[in-house]
């Protein structure tokens, strides 16, 4: 027989150095915003509100290993529905947001019923579609939209009248945001439903072979991943106060494939930590004038080289470094 | 029973499992079950049972049907015919609620999670079985397979062959499945290893384990199994008991017809 340690789950602090240095890191960084400037503060909200459509992308595209090419069509939903109903209709930031999302969960599950019958290059091509279609309804529903010229004077975030007038306020927020969907991310993915997940991206046949309804969680970590791109087109509209076609547009999906392989796809922080390092680096570069963006692919292709999983691939050596030196320290 | 059997071949028996009652429904039952890959006719109509307990093989050349049959049985390859599994007709159920019955497949290739570790596998299997005792029923796959044990945080794509075979059908087992279908377990092992791991499911079989084996490795098989579907050409071509195949020539009779 085994020992219980099997499958015991208890932990030292030092196992959870992978969970608490991100979380640390992250509020440094909010605390370099809070005493910066107001560009640097822009900069860090767009990279938290890049981490949350990132972190709900990699549910889709990272724990169950399925191509999604249209997730930017959520965030246009997500976006615009805020837009319209705050703007449009006097309606609070929040009610919209949830409204917006429940639009947007109802869509997603609408569509990714028939869509996801289709496997690899072709599930491809029918999320790349979504993402067009939708772009397309942005641009000439002008009744509804406002087209080219965009949706303006949409409010910033706040409940009960109460509004979070300043960036920095705003700033914290839209960290907040990050953060709980990182740490639902970390939940579910712990679950016996990120288990299922885990399955379905190792084998389909085999995931089903042992009792995964394989149909049916693609479904719901596609819904899921529509949810946080739907929050996070609503936190970027009452941020900006300003929201256009482009806005969704294909580079949204070129800019979060990146921040998913470059933090690690199919970890629990790398995405987010890709939207930091992909919304910082250029402001970094910006010194190198007519270079900066050649540097910047060159550090990109540099770190997918030497990280080939993404920076969070480095957790495990963290860890072990953590636990290297209590074991030192025990002897 | 579909399908002729040559001329020349033994008389097909229709053999039912030694304490099987009449009035007792066979634990898989399959009508008439056939299946397309495009325009071939890859399994033509086919039936076959399996008692409760029982441990039936199913033979057969190179693209004959076998892992057809069983991918058919299982709903991972479309497929029509009548499924009933402990009487009750499953035929219309996907893969997924036929695992959670007790019907699990070890699939040709072993269809391991080759990036998680040997612990995750088999905590996977477990997958219909959320309640159970988890650390009870790891304890069970150890005893069968203790070299699993030592390799438990070894990534699994690591493992050997053998052990590899070993972690596919440990995994099946922490489903706890009333039956058990492999297809080619010894497929690229090493005749001793092969020979531990088919001793291994006869062992599983006297504790009264269902078990449906398609194998290549005719002697191996027939060692285990009392009876035995001959399969050939995309249908069964005899049905006998595993004590009539006495040499490769009985064997050969259907094979090469």
């Amino acid at each position: 027989m085994t020992s219980p340690a099997i499958t015991s789950t208890r932990a030292s602090w030092r196992d959870h150095a992978g969970s608490w240095l991100p979380v640390l890191a992250t509020l440094a960084l909010l605390g370099v915003g809070l005493s910066s400037s107001g560009y640097i503060v822009t900069v860090l909200g767009f990279a938290a509100i890049y981490g949350v459509f990132s972190t709900g992308l990699n549910f889709f595209m990272g724990y169950t290993g399925q191509a999604s090419f249209g997730q930017n069509a959520f965030a246009a939903l997500g976006g615009y529905g805020s837009a319209i109903l705050t703007a449009g209709h006097g309606m609070e930031p929040v009610l919209a947001l949830l409204i917006a999302t429940t639009v947007s969960v109802a869509i997603a599950f609408a569509v990714g019923y028939p869509t996801l019958r289709l496997r690899g290059h072709y599930l491809a091509m029918a999320t790349f579609a979504l993402g067009l279609i939708t772009y397309e309804i942005t641009i000439e529903w002008t009744s509804l939209t406002q087209g080219y010229m965009g949706y303006s004077g949409i409010p910033p975030i706040g409940l009960f009248g109460y509004e979070l007038v300043t960036e920095k306020q705003m700033l914290v927020v839209l960290v907040a945001f990050a953060l709980l969907g990182v740490w639902i991310s970390n939940r579910l993915r712990r679950s016996r439903f990120g288990r299922a997940l885990a399955a379905i991206a190792g084998s389909e046949p085999a995931a089903a072979a042992l009792g995964v309804n394989v149909a049916g969680y693609k479904l719901v970590a596609f819904v899921i991943a529509a949810a946080y791109g739907s929050v996070a087109g609503s936190l970027f509209a009452h941020f900006v106060g300003f929201i256009s076609p482009e806005v969704f547009g294909t580079s949204m999906v070129v800019l979060s494939f990146t921040m998913l392989y470059l933090g690690g796809i199919g970890t629990t922080w790398g995405p987010l930590v890709g939207a930091v390092i992909v919304s910082l680096l250029p402001e970094a570069l910006r010194g190198l004038k007519e270079l900066q963006d050649v540097a910047y692919c060159v550090i990109l292709v540099a770190i997918l080289i030497f990280a080939p999983r993404g920076l969070a691939g480095f957790a495990p050596a963290i860890k072990q470094f953590f636990n290297r030196g209590a074991a030192a320290k025990a002897e | 029973m579909t399908g002729v059997a040559p001329a020349n071949a033994p008389a097909v028996g229709t053999v039912r499992t030694p304490g099987v009652t009449t009035a007792e429904s066979p634990l898989l039952e399959v009508t008439d079950i056939s299946a397309f890959y495009g325009r071939v006719h890859a399994l033509k109509p086919t039936s076959l049972h399996i008692g409760r307990g029982e441990l039936v093989t199913v033979l057969g050349p190179n693209g004959a049907g076998k892992s057809t049959l069983l991918r058919a049985i299982t709903r991972l390859t479309p497929a029509s015919g009548r499924i009933a599994f402990e009487g009750r007709d499953v035929s219309g159920l996907p893969t997924h609620r036929l695992a959670e019955l007790g019907v699990i497949m070890v699939q040709e290739g072993r269809g391991l999670f080759g990036q998680m570790s040997v612990r995750e596998n088999l905590i996977l299997g477990a997958y219909t079985r959320p309640g159970g005792d988890m650390d009870k029923q790891l304890g069970r796959v150890f005893e069968l397979f203790p070299r699993l044990k030592e390799r438990i945080d070894q990534i699994s794509a690591s493992l050997s062959g053998g052990e590899q075979q070993m972690l596919a059908i440990g995994r099946a087992l922490m489903a706890e499945p009333k039956l058990l279908m492999l297809d080619e377990p010894s497929l690229g092992l090493a005749p001793r290893v092969a020979s531990e791991i088919l001793a291994t499911l006869g062992e599983l079989n006297r504790q009264g384990l269902g078990i449906l084996l398609v194998e290549q490795k005719a002697p191996l098989a027939l060692k285990l199994a009392k009876r035995v579907y001959v399969l050939s050409l995309g249908q069964i071509a005899a049905e006998l008991p595993a004590s009539e195949i006495r040499s490769h020539h009985d064997l050969a009779r259907y094979y090469l017809h």
